[in-house]
This record gives structure tokens, sequence and C-alpha cells, in this order.
């Protein structure tokens, strides 16, 4: 990725989009967190965002369906003052006709101020940004990157625990096709954690050590002692005798419960970036623990995270950025 | 029952053969309960202490019990043909002391609760110890897999779709990629269906007879595919009942490179050729077919060099009515528990291979391969296995204790006797 514009006062992140966590540094990570940190401490109730965004247009342009990342960053972007439209294209017409790039040109000359994308085709997001000439963040491409979700999990870590070097974080689940799984296995390990991914053999991908991570097939095993549990949604059409055979097969060697989560640290956080499949990865009631469980956290942390991302790349648009 | 209780037996004047140790001397051993209690060439010497039962091996070999990886019970099912009592009193006047049952019975062992059901009559039987293979899919129907850790847990020996092959290769890596996580052992019948659809081997018999044939390359391709999914996915693997020279050499190789696999072979494929066929006999109609004397004799070679693991018998007992057929209407299979010793025997005395090695082939490597207990080892359970290695018989199908008599060798010149059988110190058979 090249600076959009290397004297900009944007000092902190200096991409024009935000497709990925792969290959930004550990500066970068650190400066959007703690941009994130401060949006996360206004108060919603309070009414008080400077509206930033003012007149500023965000296209929410999704291809594949999606309730809570969309609704986030529409909120984000409302609370920032933008203009947002939401556009859910089914993937299955595109095909028919208009190809993405011709998608891409049409939204371009509507002139938008930022695209957030999300695609079930791994790199789809990329070439987009390739060919529009406004600010684009991947809200999720396939089973490649998932930036902000990884931001975010990242922030309520740091919250919980103060910090993410050192810490042990466990990976449990569809890790193969998992977007979340890859964002915060780059993120994590380019901040100095340990990244443990548990799943069964048939849903981790091939050389998934490359990535930095030590793979277990016990979970028992793989538990023990990590500092934080992210578990990963199943796809249900994942769960009939292809990757893994049954759900109750997969919930009692792969479902988190209590008694596996007790090999955990004493205080180890649980966390899932929804929607959750109660009785097929996770126990219903350790969801729902408030002692243990960040989940709604997450949720919380995620309109934060939004908000950052959505102002730090709009910021070579505005006269005067802020710290100028 | 308590230690100093327990029932104790001594086995005396014995040839003791160990292969998991490598013994092979005169000498003694003791059970207690159902264990063995102490062995040795020194062991009562100077006499047996009262209060020990005593039995004379008069110089008769005395060995772990067989372990005989491949047989089908046809219970639950097909009670008419064999039952978990019958193949448990043949494996008995076999040697056999633990068998393991395929899946393939109605309904298919593929849930817990078929493998607990043949847990469970296996202890009402309580001769032989009875395991089970779970399908590797659901059904059989070679698409879906199993729930192979649970299957495991609940005492599941292995995984295999019994006389199928799992023929779709995506399948084939699920399975082997998957059953990682458990250790457990994916077991094939190496066979690629689409070539497999005829009658008997492929070549000049065939086509004298007008039967359709099935090529040794059916086998090969499919154990050439399967290795290259073991390279891939690390998946523990066993190809069953080799039968050609082709698929002997695959192995080799994938030994040689150090892959984990290993397989077996079924006296039959040693023992006859194609011309056993003869004259449409549907005695000698088995899946994979008896091949050509290259074949036969590759396989031979493979035993003794230790290619070929472990010797099952592919117990496949049909009545009357599923043989006395034409051929190709009659179904597969050999019944084999009560032949294994003797026709795996002939090996040793052509001189292929020691006493010991065939033991071995027979008790400690497919023991290695399923995780069991096997050896002449303080503390082991106490099956065992006493037999004279030299007596000549001639096979009788209709003295088997097995439901089913078919068996392609009847009046077959033998050397070898089982003479006691013992599970758990218990002696289930003698002569």
């Amino acid at each position: 990725m090249t600076s959009l514009n290397s004297d900009s006062a944007n000092l902190g992140y200096r991409h024009p989009h935000l497709l990925g966590i792969e290959g930004l540094s550990a500066q970068e990570i650190s400066f959007l967190l703690d941009l994130s940190g401060d949006y996360a401490k206004l108060d919603p109730r309070s009414h008080s965002y400077e509206r930033l965004l003012d007149a500023h247009t965000v296209i929410n342009l999704f291809f594949e369906t999606s309730t809570r990342t969309r609704t986030s960053f529409e909120l984000a972007a409302k609370r920032l003052g933008a203009e947002v439209i939401n556009m859910s294209v089914a993937w299955s017409s595109i095909k028919k006709g208009e190809t993405l790039i011709d998608t891409a040109m049409t939204l371009t000359a509507m002139h938008p101020d930022v695209l957030v994308v999300r695609h079930p085709d791994s790199g789809a997001v990329k070439l987009l940004s390739e060919k529009v000439d406004c600010a684009v963040i991947n809200g999720g491409d396939g089973s490649h990157e998932h930036p902000t979700q990884a931001l975010l999990d990242a922030l309520t870590i740091r919250r919980r625990r103060g910090r993410l070097e050192g810490l042990t974080v466990a990976i449990c689940g569809d890790v193969m096709h998992s977007r979340v799984a890859r964002s915060n296995i780059h993120l994590l390990t380019t901040m100095g954690a340990k990244v443990r991914v548990i799943a069964p053999p048939t849903l981790l991908p091939s050389g998934v050590e490359s990535l930095g991570v030590t793979a277990y097939f016990d979970m028992r095993e793989g538990l023990r002692d990590v500092d934080i549990v992210m578990m990963l949604r199943l796809q249900t059409e994942r769960m009939q005798g292809s990757y893994v055979p049954s759900i109750r097969e997969y919930f009692h060697f792969y479902g988190l419960d209590r008694e596996k989560l007790g090999l955990a640290k004493p205080d180890a956080l649980v966390m899932h970036p929804g929607p959750m499949n109660r009785g097929v990865e996770i126990d219903s009631e350790l969801a729902d623990d408030i002692d243990r469980s960040v989940i709604r956290e997450q949720v919380e942390m995620g309109v934060a995270v939004r908000m950052a991302c959505l102002d730090v790349l709009t910021r070579p648009l505005r006269p005067s950025p802020e710290g100028a | 029952m308590d230690a100093t209780n327990a029932r104790r037996v001594a086995y005396l004047n014995a040839r003791l053969l160990d292969p998991a140790s490598g013994l092979d001397a005169p000498g003694a051993l003791l059970t207690e309960g159902g264990t063995i209690a102490d062995l040795g060439p020194r062991l009562f010497k100077d006499g047996v202490p009262e209060g020990i039962e005593t039995v004379d091996c008069d110089g008769a070999c005395l060995a772990p019990g067989l372990i005989d990886m491949r047989v089908q019970l046809r219970e639950p099912g097909e009670e008419h043909k064999e039952t978990i009592a019958t193949a448990s009193d043949a494996a008995a006047a076999g040697g056999v002391t633990s068998m393991v049952a395929l899946p393939n019975t109605e309904p298919i062992v593929d849930d817990i609760a078929a493998v607990e059901y043949i847990a469970r009559r296996a202890r009402e039987v309580k001769r032989v110890k009875v395991y089970t293979y779970a399908a590797v899919t659901r059904r059989l129907e070679g698409q879906e897999i199993t729930e192979m850790g649970l299957l495991r847990d609940y005492g599941a020996a292995g995984f295999t779709d019994g006389l199928k092959a799992v023929a779709n290769a995506g399948v084939m890596r699920r399975a082997l990629s998957y059953s990682r996580a458990f250790d457990a052992v994916i077991i094939q019948h190496p066979e690629e269906p689409a070539l497999a659809g005829g009658l008997m081997n492929s070549g000049k018999l065939a086509t004298h007879l007008g039967l359709s044939g099935i090529p040794n390359q059916a086998e090969i391709i499919m154990v050439e595919r399967d290795l290259r999914l073991v390279e891939m996915t690390g998946g523990r693997y066993h190809a069953a009942h080799l039968s050609t020279a082709g698929a002997v050499e695959a192995i080799r190789a994938a030994k040689a490179r150090g892959l984990p696999v290993t397989c077996d072979t079924t006296p039959h494929y040693f023992t006859l050729d194609e011309g056993a066929v003869g004259d449409y006999r549907t005695f000698a109609k088995v899946s994979p077919p008896l091949r050509r004397e290259e074949d036969r004799a590759a396989i031979a070679e493979a035993v003794a060099d230790g290619t070929i693991d472990a010797l099952a018998s592919d117990h496949a007992p049909h009545d009357q009515d599923s043989k006395r057929l034409p051929f190709g209407l009659a179904e597969p299979g050999i019944v084999g528990l009560e032949t294994l010793l003797p026709l795996s025997l002939a090996l040793v005395h052509e001189g292929k291979l020691d006493l010991l090695e065939l033991l071995t082939r027979l008790t400690s490597a497919p023991a290695g391969i399923l995780g069991f207990q096997s050896g002449l080892t303080k503390g082991n359970p106490a099956d065992l296995v006493v037999f004279d290695p030299d007596r000549a018989w001639r096979i009788d199908p209709d003295s088997f204790l097995s439901k089913s008599k078919n068996s392609p060798f009847e009046d077959h010149a033998v050397r070898g006797k089982v003479l006691r059988c013992v599970v758990d110190g218990r002696t289930i058979y003698s002569e």
C-alpha cells in the first residue's frame, strides 16, 4: 500500500485504505487502538460527538448479508455526522450482470468519501479499492481479513488486561474459513501476543503454523493457561458430516464449556465475534456469564473502532487535522 | 476377586514364543486370574507349588493369542450366517483371542449405539474379545464422515467402510485429516469402484470363463491415491487384504518414505491363485479377487519381508443360499477364523520366515496398529494360544464351529493345529 499523502499530519496511519491487518506495523495498530480507546470513552448518551464527517458520504456496500457489522459501521458514521447509504447487493444478481469493477465505476461517479465493503470472495475488496478514488474499509472479504473485528477484539482485551504483549490467546473453531481468525492472528502476533489455534484438523488451513501460531487438535491441551479464549462461529453447512461429523461431536470436543474453560487461567476472558451458535461452539450459560464473557463489550467497542477508522481515513480530506 | 484368591494356572513344558520380546525358549508360564503372573525358562523347575492348576503343554508352542483384525460377525442382522457366539467359538478354535468386526452389519455400525450393542453382546457371550470398527462414512455411503471422536471414546477400534472403498478422494482426505485429532486408524478396502465391477481377476482365465474381470490396477490405483492423501494429511492409514504385487510395491515405497501406513493380507492371497476359481467355484469368489501366480508369490514375499505388517482372516461367513448360485450372483467371501493359523504356518514350513516372525504378523503387529495389548509380559491379559506347529491334518469345513462353511480349502493339507485357547486366563477351547 502506498501512502496517500506523506506530508499529511496523519502520521499514525499512513495508508489510504484499511484493507487488512497484515502488513500494518505495531505502531500503526497502537495508534488505531489508542484513537479507538478515546472514542470508547465518550458516552453515547451525551450526544456530544464532534461532527467530523459532516457533509461526508459513507457508502456501506455489502455483497453478503450482515446485520451487526453494517449497523455498527452505520452508527459509527452517523455519530460522526456523515450521510450513510446502505447498499445490500445480492452477489448472485451481480454475477448475472455488472462486474465488480463496473460497480466500482458506478460508485466512483457518485463521489462518496468512504466505502465500507463486505464481499464473499477473498481479495475482492482490494480489487475494488484499486478502482475507486475514495477510502475503502474492508468490512470482511471471504476467508481473508476482517480488520475492524480484530481491532475491536484487541481494544476489548487491552481495556480488560491493559496490554496485548505477552498474553496467550487461543483462537478456537473454524479457523480455515474465518477472516476473523486471520485478522486476529496478524494483529496479535504483531503486538507480541502468543497465539494458539484450536480446531479439528479438517478446520485448520494447511500450513497454519506459517502464520506464527501453534496448532492444537486437543482443545483441553490448547486452552491450558491461556489468558484469552476467542471462539469462532461454525457455519451450519459445515456441521453435517463434511468438515465435522455432527453438532454434538463438535460441541463435545470443541465447544467451550465450563469444564474446558477451567483449564485456562482463572480469569481468562471469553470472546466471540457473533453471531453465536449456542450449544455448538459455546455453552449458552457461559456466553451470558458477565464475569467471563466480554461478548457484549466487543459489540460496544466495534462502534468506537469504526469511528476511529472513519476519522483516520478521512483526515486527508479535512483542512486542519487535529493535533496539527 | 482378591488377587490371593485368584485362580492360578501353570502351563508347563511349553515352547514360549513372544514376538514382542523375541523370546523363543522352553519354559513355563503362570496365569493368575486374568493376567500373566510369571513366565520363563526356569519357572517351576523345582515343581509346582500346591494350589496351582497345571496344564502340560507337552512341548507345544505357547504364544500370545492371535489378534484377527478383520472379521465379519453378521450380528446384528444376518444371524442365519453367523452370530457373535458362533464366530467366537470359531475364533477360539482358531487360536484367535481378539477379533475386530467390520461395521457392515444391519444396522450398520456408524453410531455409538451400535458400538455399544456389539460391546454388550460380546460381554454376554464372554468368549474371545470382540471389538468393532465403526464406519468412516454414515450409512457406508462414502459422503459424510461419522462421529469419529465419540465413536473412538465409546470403543471403536478404528474406522473403515468395510467391503466398500472410501472412493471419493475429498472424503478420504477429510477422514484421514479428521481422524488425526483422535489418533484413529483409517482402514481402506483398496479398490477403485469404477474399475472393480467385475467378478474375478482380469486375464486369460476370466476371458476363458466369460466372466468380467477386475484388473490389478483397481487395487493399485486406490492404494497409490490413498498414499498421496496420507502424505498430505498425516493421517494413519491401513490398507486391508492386499492382493497384488503392485500395491505391495507402493506400500513398500511409502514405508521407505516414512509415511504412517500399514497393511495386511489374508491367507488365501498367498495360498491360492485365480486358478482356484476353476470351474466357476463360488467358494473361491472373494473381494478383491484371487490373482495370478506372480501376485500370489509377491504377497507371500511381502509377508516374509514385513512389508505386509499383519495377517487377518477376513472371515466372511455366507450360507449355502449365498454361494450355491451362478458365479455372478454369488456373494464374495471366505470363512477364515479357523484356518488363519494353519494356512499362515505354511509360510514357515516353506522356509519363507521363522515362526516368531510369523507370530508377529498375527499378534504384536495388529496389536500395535490397533493399540491393543499383546505379548507374554507379566501383567498383560492372559490371552494365549497353545499350538502344535507341525501336526499334519486336512481342512474339513464341515467340522468348522462357524455357522457358515464357505471355504475353498476343503481337504487342503496343512500343518499346525491349535490345541488350546485361553482368554483372560480362562480356557475357552481345548482340543
